[in-house]
């Protein structure tokens, strides 16, 4: 188990550093200057020329590539991930302050997922071929279909502007240390949707093909109610598919977030990347997909190692 | 005879979705001919209309009419789909055919380099893809071909291990044909079918890809009239007039649903054990 776990640890890091890698040469070579963005309209000529120069000397972006690459990798060990272009502040600082946010709402989206679509799918398994399965299927197809962009202003538009029980937009607070829940319910329903369609559906089948084992039939032959036999026979055994894509969908859900983010105002790390990418900011841009994809690597790991508590036959 | 219900509205729904896709395909065909306005001829006199006989699905912040817009957005969209998908099954497929065939070493360095690709959750890498190349109709397609790489490549290498096990291969072999002529007249035809079959399911996810980035204001900028884009700039008035918002959002989401549909049904044939 331990050396399974190094392994996988040693493999995530080996990931991490090729995305670094990646997005570091992808936004350097990328047209574009970034110190055109932050040139004075008026700077032309002579005058502008010494500005630009003096200003690529102090974001280190006259020296070679190479060199460029190692002075980043350097002072990225010691978590220094640069300036921001745009607010001048530490990339690393303000990611620290906008990943819990992110964070939340994910983990919000996750559990409104986890709950209704699990229980719709094991529902539309037990009562199948019934009106509660062709209910929950049609809308598990529409719950997948639907854009979360579209779903999003759509809830937004009826909840908030229209009825006005829910704010449009922005965050109260951390919803642990006291922040209002009405801010993270349109975002996390935005998000979490397709998750509990996409769950709704998996559910449903895990759940039908554990029913049509022997031993079920064993459980109802020797008179167990019905009630038992779905809740510790069938469903414990139709858990272990339906956790790993709980899984998948939290790392799906992370990238998600970009867009409820960026529709409901919710401060966190995806709409600062797309704030960042439409201001040319590259530091923050870096700093914002690496830390999405080391989230997301270590969410993976996670998930591999779940597996192994939950289902005792699976040893690494 | 309830199985057998099941069954038959299992297919109406899907004709029917059939039919919405050829419908989207001959709209792209022929935009110009349906659209009863120019997409971008603006009429600062008639704006955020509601449908009306003039604009049968009102017009936009800038007077252009929706109806026609729609119409040159389904033309773009299927274009991306187009574009997007055959790119990313070329070297997709051209990947998993050359990991799968050879194997060792090869195999090793395809499949890690598609291991990082999945790495990168695929909104994000579209994302970065489109930011580092500019807003823009290429980029936009780069970016949607290079999210569907990985799952191209993945099955065509699983597809080429267990056909490359087959007599007929050996067989060729043995006659001495070349590593070319086993890969091009052996085994890529006969990996083509399931291929097949996932580029069509692909197109819908190319063509919401495509339209979150736009809305996302990464990707086809305005004022081409592609479906994301037309969300993203007619939010601020969607208090006022649903209609801008409303009209692109159902487009997008039947293109959606119907490619869902079909996909459903086409892996009910395929494994016909769900």
């Amino acid at each position: 188990m331990s050396t399974y776990i190094i392994h996988r640890l040693l493999y995530g890091a080996f990931v991490v550093f090729c995305v670094i890698t990646v997005v570091f040469f992808a936004l350097h070579l990328a047209p574009g200057d970034p110190i055109d963005m932050l040139l004075p309209p008026d700077a032309s000529g002579a005058a502008g020329r010494e500005l630009a120069d003096q200003l690529r000397r102090r974001y280190g972006l006259d020296q070679p590539i190479h060199v460029q690459y190692v002075q980043y990798l350097r002072r990225l060990a010691s978590l220094d991930m640069g300036e921001s272009i745009r607010s001048g502040r530490p990339v690393a600082g303000e990611l620290l302050r906008l990943y819990p946010a992110t964070i939340e709402l994910t983990l919000v989206s996750l559990l409104i997922a986890g709950v209704i679509g699990i229980s719709a799918g094991v529902l539309s398994a037990v009562f199948k071929r019934r009106a509660i399965d062709s209910l929950s299927m049609t809308a598990a197809l529409v719950g997948v279909s639907i854009p979360n962009f579209v779903l999003g202003l759509l809830l937004m538009l009826l909840f908030a502007l229209h009825l006005g029980w829910l704010p449009p937009s922005g965050r109260d607070g951390p919803i642990w240390s006291g922040g209002s829940i009405r801010y993270i319910i349109l975002p996390a329903i935005t998000l979490g949707t397709s998750a509990a369609a996409i769950l709704a559906r998996l559910s449903r089948s895990a759940m039908l093909d554990v029913l049509g084992e022997d031993y079920i039939r064993t459980a109802r032959a020797k008179g167990l109610r019905a009630r038992a036999v779905i809740a510790r026979h069938a469903f414990r055994n139709a858990m272990i598919p339906i956790i790993t894509v709980v899984g998948l969908q939290f790392g799906g859900l992370l990238a998600g977030a970009v867009i409820a983010e960026t529709i409901f105002a919710w401060p966190g790390v995806g709409r600062f990347l797309i704030i960042s990418i439409t201001g040319n900011d590259f530091p923050a841009v870096q700093g914002a997909v690496l830390c999405i994809a080391v989230l997301f690597v270590l969410v993976n790991l996670l998930v591999d190692l779940t597996y192994a508590v939950i289902d005792p036959r699976i040893r690494y | 005879m309830s199985k057998l219900r099941n069954q038959a509205r299992g297919n109406s729904l899907s004709v029917l979705a059939g039919f919405f896709v050829v419908l989207l395909f001959s709209t792209a065909a022929f935009a110009p001919v349906i659209a009863t306005h120019a997409p971008t001829r603006q009429n600062f006199g008639a704006v955020l209309q509601p449908p009306s006989a003039e604009h049968r699905l009102g017009t936009d912040e800038l007077g252009r009419d929706v109806f026609s817009r729609i119409v040159h957005g389904a033309r773009i969209s299927v274009m991306i789909g187009i574009m997007a998908v055959g790119l990313g099954a070329l070297i997709g497929i051209s990947l998993g055919l050359l990991a799968g065939f050879y194997g060792g070493a090869v195999d090793n360095v395809i499949m890690r380099f598609i291991d990082v690709l999945l790495a990168f959750p695929g909104i994000l890498l579209a994302i970065l893809i489109a930011a580092v190349l500019g807003a823009g109709l290429v980029p936009v397609i780069l970016a949607v071909a290079i999210f569907s790489v990985p799952t191209f490549a993945r099955l065509m290498r699983g597809s080429v291990l267990s056909v490359k096990q087959r007599d007929y291969v050996e067989a060729a072999r043995a006659a001495g044909a070349s590593d070319g002529r086993i890969l091009g007249s052996h085994i890529l035809v006969n990996c083509f079918g399931p291929v097949l079959v996932y580029a069509t399911l692909l197109m819908g996810d190319a063509i919401l890809t495509a339209a979150a980035l736009s809305f996302l204001g990464v990707g086809v900028a305005p004022p081409t009239p592609e479906w994301g884009a037309m969300i993203s700039t007619a939010r601020s008035y969607m208090r006022s007039a649903p209609h801008v918002v409303l009209v692109p959002g159902v487009a997008i989401f039947l293109t959606v649903l119907a490619f869902n549909i079909l996909g459903d049904s086409l892996r009910d044939v395929f494994d016909p054990k769900g």
